[in-house]
């Protein structure tokens, strides 16, 4: 196996049996897309003809699935999904091998997916995130060929291009009649936006909606729109509502987050980029929701608003949103209870789809558009890369998300987490695995100070005027370390049990097996 | 000092760790350890544990350990607490700790 | 900031949340079976953990009990700025201590006299006897007071308004003036009640305290803001100094501003206002150290 250097220092297979060709990282936007967008074929239905099915299994059967197809599921149900099991343990039992699983995502409650790997259920997974034993497993080897990670952006730039062909997606559909057209606002599993789950369905060449809320024809307004559908399956329940949205999301408490949020809260104001009509992006952790907490307070003090707030909503933004502080939302994910009823109630609060959320690709990419985010890592290192997927102890546990795109998007990318997290280190010489390069990460804001990538001499000089803790990220590291003492590196075996994927399709880093 | 006893210090909290010390009639040093960073400190927390029971010249002893991320003054602090009370010692010789 | 000395959490990096001074604690937040843990664990903190130039107190138990003598023979030897004394009743009391610090300080080679002490004062008799408790000691550089016990020991209960208070504050205030050491007031436990916590810590600024005993990094910040010398309080102290300065160089015993006789009471607070000032990181350009 040659390897190649990409630009950030990892090395790169030119090939893997099972994928293909890689194209190592070359920068940010080097790779320039060169492809018309790919299409199904087109289909059609007669008057008088139903897509309803009595079954999951005759769903599958009508759908035309084979062996070494390609199926996937988004994951708005996050953690109180039943969808991707049922319909996986029926395409098992039916004796279909060999498949391509694509899912937007994959949560702790996809472990049962561990059985259907050992019996060759499927052999090839794409996937923004994996968690639980279903990760530990594929980090000790169990697949054959390398798992692909994707950001958000990254899968929705695949599938347009065509460089991932969904045979059959099988979509959870809160509410949903009986042509196709769902929804997430409503029903007893409802989710909100269904942004993953668009270009899905407008890609896939045949669409399932699985559905535990059939109502009257037309349920419109839709999402998920009937002329991309081919068949309906009404089943007792899709999700578990506690998992899906779990009340609201509560404000931390937590002395240690509340101090890196008002640290970051300050770097923000200091950073020029806190004016009328800013935009933001906040992630769902306990420091990130704090932080538009601490800027609210700010927000008001100063009369500032901002035009608009994207990606995963929760009913903090809602709220400031209620509150007259923001304009807009445009919602890829609703996480709580009160995102998810805005998003149906509230005319300014809009879904959007994965491609025009974070695709690179996509004429009109909102996160260009973005002023703020901010975000979190399970690792930094001295280069300002950001591990999101791997844990310090190399094993897969988290997820690429929307990451790398939202912060090669945003003017200020800032990334918010503890200096150290129990006894291990978050800031690092180098970290496991790079999702997002340094290149796009701007400031780093831990409990212990906070470091500006030598790239932005603007924010170094406006940082100097605060009395903020600011210091270089190698001061940062070789305080963390001296804190905790030097881990022993992790053991890797040889074997490459994923490769990570930038937004644009280039290889950013591998993931090794770990012993 | 002489284990006498069983006996146990620390909590199951986020950076602590828990040490219960017993006889070991085998007449050495025995840990078993358990912790939530073993890959990564595993080594580190088993030669604090016997460097700090050399230091209270405890030379035959069973540990057993529950990790939470301790650092290293806390380890040392736990056995401490652990061996006194496994030696039945209410008075620790702080004269040579300077 | 009290820091709970049986809790490793937080042990170990207290000090980022800013706080002045850290109180590890081995007596009342600490439980009858845990003290040698306590001990054990504040004794290898202080030795090990870079506290970042934060002042270190730690509270003992005291010698009445059977853990205080434990407490100072490990606590010493760990070097902290501060050790606290709980319940003191009398001058006695504060001398025995001074002793046996003296006693360690010697056996471990620390430079004798190296070790402070601070006296909180929690009884009825703890007040009465503040004078005699604040002069006991070279090494005593501040009294505080300490509410709860004190309030039961009166046969009272502690009000948001703190009237049951004011007789101890003010003698223990009294005393720390007279003796010329820091007056230091005591927790406010209700950490959600943000309203009531500024409203205490604004009474005891105004009567004069030095400083306020925290037990959650939220209190920090109000603390500090109230003690910040307004803008409008600053740029008063500033022409105050200035004037005494013009006063000084024209070799006039009298100082006047605005028409009005300024005299020494004035400037010492204007001095006072620009340390607090100066200690919130606020640029001052004038000190006025060097007045008369």
């Amino acid at each position: 196996m040659t390897l190649t250097k990409n630009k950030i220092g990892r090395e790169i297979p030119d090939y893997i049996d099972g994928i293909g060709n890689l194209i190592p990282y070359e920068g940010l936007f080097s790779f320039k897309p060169a492809k018309r967008k790919f299409s199904k074929k087109i289909s059609s239905i007669k008057p008088g003809e139903g897509k309803l099915v009595e079954s999951i299994k005759e769903a599958i059967i009508k759908t035309g699935l084979k062996d070494g197809m390609t199926v996937s599921f988004h994951h708005h149900f996050r953690a109180g999904d039943y969808v991707l099991n049922m319909v996986m343990d029926v395409i098992a039992e039916m004796g279909i091998k060999n498949l391509t699983l694509a899912p937007s995502s994959l949560s702790t409650v996809h472990e049962p997916l561990i059985e259907h790997i050992k019996n060759g259920v499927v052999t090839k997974i794409t996937t923004s995130g994996i968690r639980g034993p279903l990760a530990e497993a594929i980090s000790k080897g169990i697949l054959d060929i390398p798992v692909i990670i994707r950001s958000h952006g990254g899968r929705a730039r695949a599938i347009e291009a065509g460089d991932l062909k969904i045979d059959v997606a099988f979509l959870g559909a809160p509410s949903c009649d009986d042509y196709g057209n769902a929804s997430g606002c409503t029903g007893k599993s409802f989710c909100g936006s269904l942004g993953y789950a668009k270009i899905n369905a407008e890609y896939a060449e045949k669409v399932v909606l699985i559905t535990d809320n059939l109502v009257p024809y037309p349920n419109v307004p839709a999402s998920i729109e009937q002329n991309n559908v081919d068949y309906v399956v009404k089943v007792d329940a899709i999700g578990d509502p506690k998992g899906i949205a779990s009340g609201a999301t509560r404000y931390t408490k937590n002395p240690r987050e509340l101090l890196i949020a008002q640290y970051a809260a300050e770097a923000i104001e200091a950073s020029g980029y806190f004016v009328p009509g800013f935009s933001i992006q906040s992630g769902s952790g306990g420091a990130s929701l704090a932080v538009a907490r601490f800027l609210r307070e700010k927000m008001i003090e100063k009369d500032i608003k901002a035009s608009f707030a994207l990606g995963g909503i929760t009913g903090q933004f809602v709220e400031m949103q209620k509150e007259g502080l923001i304009s807009k939302i445009c919602d890829v994910q609703s996480f709580d209870l009160i995102a998810a009823k805005s998003i149906g109630e509230n005319p300014n609060h809009y879904e959007i789809s994965s491609s025009l959320y974070a695709n690179p690709h996509n004429n009109g990419c909102i996160s260009n558009k973005l002023d703020i985010v901010i975000l979190s890592a399970l690792e930094v290192d001295t280069d300002f890369n950001v591990n999101v997927i791997t844990g310090s102890d190399g094993v897969i546990r988290g997820a690429s998300g929307g990451h790398c795109d939202t912060a090669a998007g945003a003017k200020l990318a800032m990334i918010v987490c503890p200096l150290i997290r129990g006894r291990i280190p978050t800031v690092v010489k180098k970290v496991n695995t790079v999702v997002t390069p340094g290149e796009t990460v701007d400031v780093v804001v831990t409990d212990r100070g906070i470091a500006v990538n030598p790239l932005r001499k603007d924010l170094i000089d406006k940082f100097k005027k605060t009395k903020l803790p600011v210091c270089t990220i190698e001061e940062l590291q070789e305080k963390a370390e001296k804190i905790t003492g030097k881990p022993r590196p992790i053991e890797y075996g040889d074997k490459i049990v994923g490769i990570v994927e930038y937004r644009d399709g280039t290889i950013i880093d591998v993931i090794r097996e770990v012993k | 000092m002489k284990i006498k006893k069983a006996a146990i210090a620390g909590t199951f909290e986020s950076s602590d760790i828990t040490v219960s010390i017993q006889p070991n009639s085998e007449n050495e040093v025995s840990i078993r350890l358990k912790s939530s960073v073993e890959k990564q400190f595993g080594d580190q927390i088993k030669k604090v544990i016997l460097d700090t029971l050399k230091e209270l010249d405890v030379k035959s002893a069973s540990v057993g350990v529950n990790d939470k991320g301790a650092l290293d003054c806390v380890i040392k602090a736990r056995v401490e607490t652990a061996v006194m009370r496994a030696a039945e010692e209410t008075k620790f010789n702080w004269k040579v700790r300077n | 900031m009290y820091v709970p000395g049986n809790n490793p959490g937080m042990v170990k990096d207290a000090h980022i949340y800013g706080a002045d001074s850290l109180m590890f604690d081995l007596e009342d937040s600490v439980s009858l079976n845990e003290k040698d843990s306590a001990r054990f664990l504040v004794y290898n903190a202080l030795k090990s953990i870079d506290y970042e130039g934060t002042e270190r107190v730690v509270r003992i138990n005291g010698l009445d009990t059977p853990f205080g003598m434990e407490d100072l023979e490990a606590i010493v030897r760990a070097q902290p700025d501060i050790i606290r004394l709980p319940k003191t009743e009398c001058a006695q009391d504060v001398i025995d201590v001074e002793k046996e610090i003296e006693r360690i300080e010697s056996e471990a080679g620390i430079p004798v006299g190296k070790t402070k002490i601070m006296a909180a004062v929690e009884s009825a008799i703890g007040v009465m006897n503040a004078y005699e408790i604040a002069t006991a000691s070279e090494r005593l550089m501040g009294i505080a007071i300490g509410a709860e016990d004190y309030v039961t020991n009166l046969k009272t209960t502690r009000s948001l308004d703190g009237i049951e208070l004011l007789a101890g504050r003010s003698h223990v205030l009294l005393a720390a003036r007279a003796a010329g050491i820091y007056a230091f007031d005591t927790v406010f436990s209700d950490v959600n009640n943000e309203e009531g916590f500024i409203n205490e810590v604004k009474l005891i600024k105004q009567l004069g305290f030095d400083g306020k005993s925290v037990i959650n990094p939220r209190q920090i910040t109000p603390v500090h803001q109230i003690y910040t010398p307004s803008q409008k309080e600053i740029d008063k102290s500033v022409r105050v100094i200035r004037a005494a300065k013009d006063a000084k160089k024209k070799g006039s015993g009298v100082v006047s501003l605005d028409g009005k006789m300024v005299d020494k009471p004035i400037i010492e607070r204007a001095q006072r206002a620009l340390m607090l000032a100066e200690a919130s990181g606020i640029r001052v350009s004038e000190g006025g150290n060097d007045i008369d």
